[in-house]
């Protein structure tokens, strides 16, 4: 997973590069809690470019770190979500609260100059 | 052996976390006879997922037990059964709704029946408290049907 955090717009970034489920995200969910901690964001940007699996577990995940970023008084929006990652975000309808980054181009380039 | 299947495989393995991947990507392995579409493989592989992932996180909880793993394929239509010998559910209605979950502390969705009955054509849950549960699936594969359309209404120079 790579993370990155923009300064000027107290914004972190993680791009997500392995499979979703009960078995990795305890692990994930441990990283992103640290960094979430640490830096205290405006916004959380998790880049799904890189996840080529996803199931519920990734649901739950998402709205563990949605509640723990709301708590220190950030947003937090999703990017680069590949059609069957999709269906599963909009059966569970998490999109209400955590909304895709309309600027997926820019987050592309922002993660890669990193 | 049945012998109307016209091919069929079965795993067992212990209920540990890291076997959701394996178990999840042998059916699409297996599967991939039918010549399935992305889509349908990667449906498949999320019901399979948290039908596993229930095994492990509900039926034996933090015990370690065997969970099967049965996968069968008729004409283009496939077949999961998924079972454990775990706790059992003990009302499957209840467990069936979306979000309800038993285990909210360790963030859970409660998502995992909602999606294996929108990924898969057919699911049927048995299940005994104490002695364990089972869980069938299907999912007719559409792509070789469609493709065999699609060269016909080539053929017939309707493309």
């Amino acid at each position: 997973m790579n993370t990155c955090y923009k300064k000027e717009d107290k914004q972190l970034i993680f791009k997500i590069d392995e499979e979703i489920d009960e078995c990795s995200v305890q692990k994930i969910r441990r990283k992103l809690d640290n960094e979430i901690e640490r830096y205290m964001p405006k916004k959380v940007i998790f880049d799904f470019n890189n996840v080529s699996f996803m199931d519920s577990a990734g649901i739950g995940l998402l709205i563990g770190r949605y509640k723990l970023a709301n708590m220190l008084g950030g947003k937090v929006e999703v990017a680069n979500i590949s059609p069957s990652i999709r269906k599963i975000f909009e059966m569970s309808g998490i999109l209400k609260i955590i909304p895709e980054v309309d600027t997926m181009q820019d987050l592309q380039m922002e993660v890669n100059h990193e | 052996m049945n012998n109307s299947f016209d091919n069929e495989m079965k795993i067992d393995f212990l209920s540990k976390s890291n076997n959701e991947a394996f178990a999840r990507i042998s059916v699409a392995a297996f599967i991939a006879q039918l010549d399935p579409t992305l889509e349908e493989i990667a449906d498949i592989k999320t019901a399979v997922s948290e039908a596993v992932t229930n095994s492990i996180i509900h039926g034996y909880e933090e015990k370690t037990g065997i969970v099967k793993l049965i996968c069968k394929i008729r004409d283009n239509e496939v077949f999961i059964e998924i079972s454990d010998t775990g706790k059992g559910i003990e009302n499957i209605e209840i467990a069936k709704q979306p979000l309800y979950t038993t285990k909210s502390n360790l963030e859970r969705a409660g998502m995992g029946f909602t999606i294996m009955e929108s990924f898969m054509d057919n699911v049927e849950i048995e299940s005994v408290l104490g002695l364990g549960t089972k869980v069938t699936m299907s999912k007719k594969i559409k792509s070789n049907c469609n493709k065999e359309d699609f060269a016909m209404s080539v053929i017939r120079g309707e493309e």
